[in-house]
Order: structure tokens, then sequence, then C-alpha cells
């Protein structure tokens, strides 16, 4: 059988959709397909699978997304869909741990890229928010009323998450000082 | 670049697995066993390294098994520089460490 289940995880939570996907996996449910803020699921043993989340540098048809795809494959590595820059993999439960990263460097890595993707989706936002606000005070006749309500809680969302992100690699860089 | 700054863990237990082509599982398997199960490279670190000692010219993709479309890898003069540099390094940490605490107990 095959589930279909909607539902939204904002990107500076990729660890706790990473988790989600997991205990779906240990109730028997297997990841399939990936689409926009929808889950395909199929039957399956349970814990199967480990589920890992990575927002990849260029899209996955890229050259250099393929080489990678392809090295986690022969790693054991299985991509499963893709999601715009973000990729979702497993591996067998029964092959051992699944991490994607296993030094700070890497993880702060993968944390920038995603602060950088958060915030320029955040300020693509705030730009035309700001435009009309402006207008707005200048007395101009708001047409694009709820566009601008949108856009101004769109980037105040995604800014407080490009802050979240920030505070993450903050700590890192902090061990990082002491540890490896 | 800095010269005397110290090696991750990473790239020396992968510098020293490359003496022999070995390919990315191959890599990651050896790792772990010289390090008695200690050291688990995860694959994204992995790859990372890889790529980049790749530009850095310390090691170099190797034709494999013709069988296998798997990429090796293996280490070159000056990988193999920059490692032995390491070790003396290593030396001196472990032999002040030593001489300080007096050894193990």
């Amino acid at each position: 059988m095959r589930y279909t289940v909607h539902k939204v995880f904002l990107p500076w939570n990729f660890e706790k959709e990473e988790q989600w996907l997991n205990e779906m996996s240990a109730k028997g449910l297997e990841l399939v397909s990936i689409g926009w803020c929808k889950y395909i699921f199929e039957d399956g043993s349970k814990n199967e699978y480990k589920y890992r989340i990575e927002l990849l540098e260029n899209l996955p048809s890229h050259a250099e997304s393929i080489t990678y795809i392809r090295f986690l494959e022969d790693m054991g590595i299985e991509h499963i869909g893709s999601f715009f820059r973000w990729v979702y993999l497993r591996k067998k439960t029964q092959d051992g741990d699944f991490d994607l990263y296993s030094d700070i460097d890497s993880k702060i890595k993968h944390y920038r890229r995603i602060s950088i993707f958060v915030g320029v989706l955040g300020l693509a936002n705030a730009a035309p928010a700001i435009t009309n606000g402006i207008n707005y005070f200048n007395n101009d006749f708001m047409r694009n009323y709820p566009i601008f309500i949108l856009n101004a809680v769109v980037a105040v969302v995604l800014i407080a998450g490009y802050f979240i992100l920030l505070k993450k690699i903050i700590r890192l860089k902090k061990d990082k000082q002491l540890y490896e | 670049m800095i010269e005397n700054i110290a090696l991750t863990e990473a790239v020396y237990y992968i510098l020293l697995s490359l003496t022999e082509p070995l390919h990315g599982y191959g890599i990651m398997q050896n790792i772990s066993s010289l390090s008695g199960g200690r050291v688990n490279m995860a694959a994204g670190t992995l790859y990372g390294a890889l790529t980049t000692m790749l530009e850095k010219g310390w090691i170099k993709a190797v034709d494999g098994d013709n069988n296998s479309r798997k990429k090796e890898y293996q280490i070159t003069s000056a990988g193999k520089a920059v490692l032995e540099k390491e070790l003396i390094r290593l030396n001196e940490l472990v032999n002040n460490g030593e001489k300080i605490l007096g050894g193990i107990k």
C-alpha cells in the first residue's frame, strides 16, 4: 500500500524532519517519494532504513551532484528523491550507522549552506515587502495589500530561521576551538 | 598556505589508507579497522575531504578494476610528504605527553 502524507517542515528543522522519517520507518512506513510538502510512504519491515536529508550545493541534476550521489550509492546509500536542492537519502539499518557528516567542519559547512539558502529566500521576500511598505506610507493606493502581508510574514519567518541556523553554527565553532 | 597546521583526523587516516588504491567504501572500512572501530567516517565528510585533497594534489584518482565503476584513489608523493610531516608532529605530541604524564596507566 502507498500512503501520502502532507506535512510542512521548515528548512532549519531538517533534523526534525529526519527524525520524523525515522519514526515512520519504525512504524514500518518507508519513504519512497517526495514532493512539495508531500511524502509518499510504502509498507516495509519496521526500521528497515535510516533516513537523512541534505541540501546540496547544486541542483541534483548538476554534474557535481551526480558524481556525489553516485559516490553515496557506492557506499550503500540510496537516493530516494529530491526537492529543489534537497536530497532525501536512506541506508539499510543492518548496514550500520548512517550519518552524512562525522566532523564539526563538515557539519558547519552544511549548516552554512542552509543558512545562505534561507537568508536569500528571506531577502527575496523582504525586498518587495519593503517596497510595498514604502508605497503605503507615501499614501499610494495599496492594491497588493495581501501580497505585502504574505511577503512580510514569510520574510520575518525566514530571517528568524537564518538566525536560528547562525546560532547553531556559532555553537559548533566554539566546540571547534577545543575539538575536531 | 599555512604549512605547519595539524591535519584533521579524517585527512590523516584517509591519507594513511591510500598507500594502496581504494574506493570510498574501502577507505571507510579501512579507517574503521585501523582505529579499532573508533573512527567511523560519514560519507559526506569523506567525499568532501577526498575532493579537497584531489584539488591539492595530495591524492589522485586511479582506474579501478574493469568490472567496477567505482572510482579509486591513491596517495601522491606530495600527499606522502604531508603525511610524514604530520607523523613527526604527532610523535612530538605523544613524546611530550608521555614525558610529562609518565605514560598511559
